[in-house]
């Protein structure tokens, strides 16, 4: 089971291809590979992603579902879809947050 | 303080201007992101885990007030209100946009600062004592040989494609503060018998994966050599020096696959065409440089000792603080100050804007205008009169910047780790922060003593593990965290490289491994006055290995 990574060119932010080719900013909006074919799919479009210079350092992860929310199987991608673990203020967890208390 | 010329202020400024327009052609797609990542890592500015991240450089590790502020502002406008100094003695930036860089830059130039050669394989930041030019114990300040160096190697042609990445360090007093024997050229400025000011050369030190303690290679270089002598260790290095492989690129692998007495020998053959030519530094052009770093104007300030008497008596915490983080100055009267960055669970090395700003206006009050960064990552004031300190201290207090552990146990090493490096295998500021609620305790760290722990989440060594009394180095297993220990390590003039214990511990096993090594250690000790260091040296690792491993300790 694999998605998607990437950073934004402009910012650098940590970011992951949806199902409708936007560049989502939480790994849950992304499209999960299942199969071979679609994750070719995914690769073909960080190519061209990279080509239109939208986003950098483009790269298929492992994930797995954990009660049913996505979850990268490595840590370094799970800090990179959340932030720092030292300042939980920071990063998509703090927004993930705001959202919640919102 | 050293002030830029019309040369240094006209170059800064044409480097931001160039590399805006890169970055907006970047942005505009007219160049790739394998054409540009070359020119940004040139200015700087690295892609880490959840950002761009940008390194300014702190040359020797010398800041003003204004300086200070200035990247208190850049923290608040362009980050999220905070920075973090490094063991190079720069301060990064973790989250800056690539399209607000050139603004950054453009307001770095305004107050004399660049990011230029924080990246890359050119020769890097020179870094420098942090207490030079206050030290009591110091033969001279070594900061204008640090800028000679720095201004030598700034856009060198010869030298800004080398092998890998260069770095020096100097150190101008017996007391190795600079931890010059882990660098590539560690320079110890010191007098010969005849009065002369001049180096002992050291070569080939260097971290990393394949740890070297740099080997001398000079007893005395007299002071006027330092660049013809400079120049021909870097044109040797860049000559012989291999490209095949990134990891025995450094000049370290070089001394040790050459072998010292042959290297030094082809050294000193550059050196003897070199001499006497137009490197040789005019004394003229020493002496302008070393009026930059004139020791500042001091008022008298005789009633330090009565004040002080007075406030320690009123006031425990601020003894400990005296007896911890106040250095011996070369003027009775003054001190300089460690401000340590690393209170009770924060993240070494990490500052808030409002600290900055604090601490740049404390030193614009008490402290001469001058502020230094140290590579154990905390923040200096060499110049404060003795009379002052109650009054700075209380002053430190107000912003959380009190912690009195200089030098113990939780004043830690620590790089920034799997937290936002692109480059780390294993998270350090979490073992950091582990350990400094576990000894949080100030009369405990005080009981244990001298004792610098050093943490790094991969193996290229930025926390510089491998010369921590305790080292650690966490690495990725298994797709788990697992954490190495090294023990005996050591950066001063006695350096040693540190020696792996056993078998290495989870996340969670780590803390409670470093306290049994602590208790094994006062256990074991002849007298408390028997450091961490000294003990480890006379008893070796078998007890450490016994507490730690028991039975298994001749398996780990």
């Amino acid at each position: 089971m694999k998605v998607l990574t990437a950073n934004r060119l402009t910012n650098g932010e940590a970011v992951w291809l949806a199902g409708d080719h936007s560049w989502a900013v939480t790994l849950q909006a992304a499209e999960v590979a299942l199969d071979e074919a679609t994750e070719e799919k995914l690769a073909r479009a960080g190519t061209a992603a990279l080509l239109k210079n939208e986003v950098v350092d483009v790269a298929l992860i492992d994930v797995e579902l954990d009660s049913g929310a996505l979850r990268p199987v490595r840590l370094r991608e799970r800090i990179r879809a959340a932030g720092p673990t030292n300042r939980r203020d920071l990063g998509k967890q703090a927004e993930l947050q705001i959202a919640v208390a919102a | 303080m050293y002030r830029y010329d019309e040369f240094d202020q006209g170059f800064v400024k044409a480097r931001v201007t160039e590399f805006r327009d890169q970055v907006e052609r970047r942005l505009a797609g007219e160049i790739t992101e394998d054409q540009f990542k070359p020119l940004r890592l040139m200015n700087g500015v690295y892609l880490q885990l959840h950002a761009y991240m940008l390194r300014v450089a702190i040359p020797y590790g010398t800041l003003n007030s204004t300086q200070l502020k200035m990247l208190a502002h850049i923290a608040r406008t362009y980050d999220k209100g905070y920075g973090h100094f490094t063991t190079r003695q720069n301060v990064q930036f973790n989250w800056p946009a690539l399209s607000d860089i050139p603004a950054i830059l453009d307001e770095l130039a305004s107050v004399e600062m660049h990011a230029l050669q924080t990246s890359g394989n050119c020769i890097r930041n020179v870094t420098a004592d942090h207490f030079a030019g206050a030290a009591a114990d110091e033969i001279a300040d070594p900061r204008p040989y640090a800028e000679i160096l720095r201004q030598w190697s700034s856009v060198h042609p010869e030298f800004s494609y080398l092998p890998r990445k260069f770095k020096i360090a100097v150190t101008g007093a017996e007391r190795d503060r600079a931890a010059i024997q882990t660098h590539d050229i560690g320079l110890h400025l010191k007098r010969s018998a005849a009065g002369e000011l001049g180096f002992a050369v050291y070569v080939g030190g260097g971290q990393g994966r394949t740890p070297m303690i740099a080997k001398k290679i000079r007893d005395f270089l007299p002071e006027q050599h330092l660049l013809a002598y400079a120049t021909a260790i870097l044109r040797v290095y860049n000559l012989y020096g291999r490209r095949d492989n990134k990891y025995k690129a450094r000049i370290k692998i070089l001394v040790h696959e050459t072998g010292t007495e042959e290297l030094t020998g082809w050294i000193e053959k550059e050196f003897e065409a070199l001499k006497d030519g137009e490197l040789t530094l005019p004394d003229a052009d020493v002496q302008a440089i070393k009026a930059y770093f004139a020791p500042p104007n001091l008022p008298s300030r005789p009633d330090g000792d009565a004040l002080l008497r007075e406030a320690q008596a009123d006031d425990r915490n601020f003894g400990a603080w005296l007896r911890r983080n106040v250095t011996t100055h070369r003027n009775p009267e003054y001190a300089a100050i460690t401000i340590a960055l690393k209170g009770t669970g924060e993240a070494p090395g990490d500052a808030t804007a409002e600290q900055m700003d604090a601490i740049a206006q404390i030193a614009e009050e008490y402290g001469a205008n001058e502020i230094r960064v140290s590579h154990e990552q905390n923040l200096i004031l060499p110049h404060v009169a003795r009379a002052d300190l109650k009054a700075v201290y209380d002053r430190l207090v107000e912003f959380d910047l009190h912690a009195a552990n200089a030098g113990l146990i939780t004043d830690i090493i620590s790089c920034p780790g799997l937290d936002y490096c692109a480059l780390a295998t294993a998270r350090s500021i979490s073992v950091a922060q582990d350990i400094s609620h576990r000894f949080a305790s100030l009369e405990r760290q005080e009981a244990v003593g001298e004792l610098k722990l050093k943490i790094s989440g991969c193996i290229n060594a930025c926390g510089h593990h491998h010369v921590g009394h305790i080292g650690i180095l966490g690495v990725e297993k298994k797709g788990s965290e697992l954490y190495q220990v090294t023990l005996g390590g050591s950066a001063d003039e006695n350096t040693s490289i540190g020696e792996i214990v056993g078998r290495g511990f989870s996340a969670e096993e780590i803390g409670p491994a470093i306290e049994t090594i602590v208790e094994t250690y006062i256990s074991w000790r002849e007298s408390p006055e028997e450091t961490f260091l000294q003990a480890y040296r006379r008893l070796g690792a078998a007890p450490f290995k016994e507490a730690l491993y028991g039975a298994d300790a001749k398996a780990a």
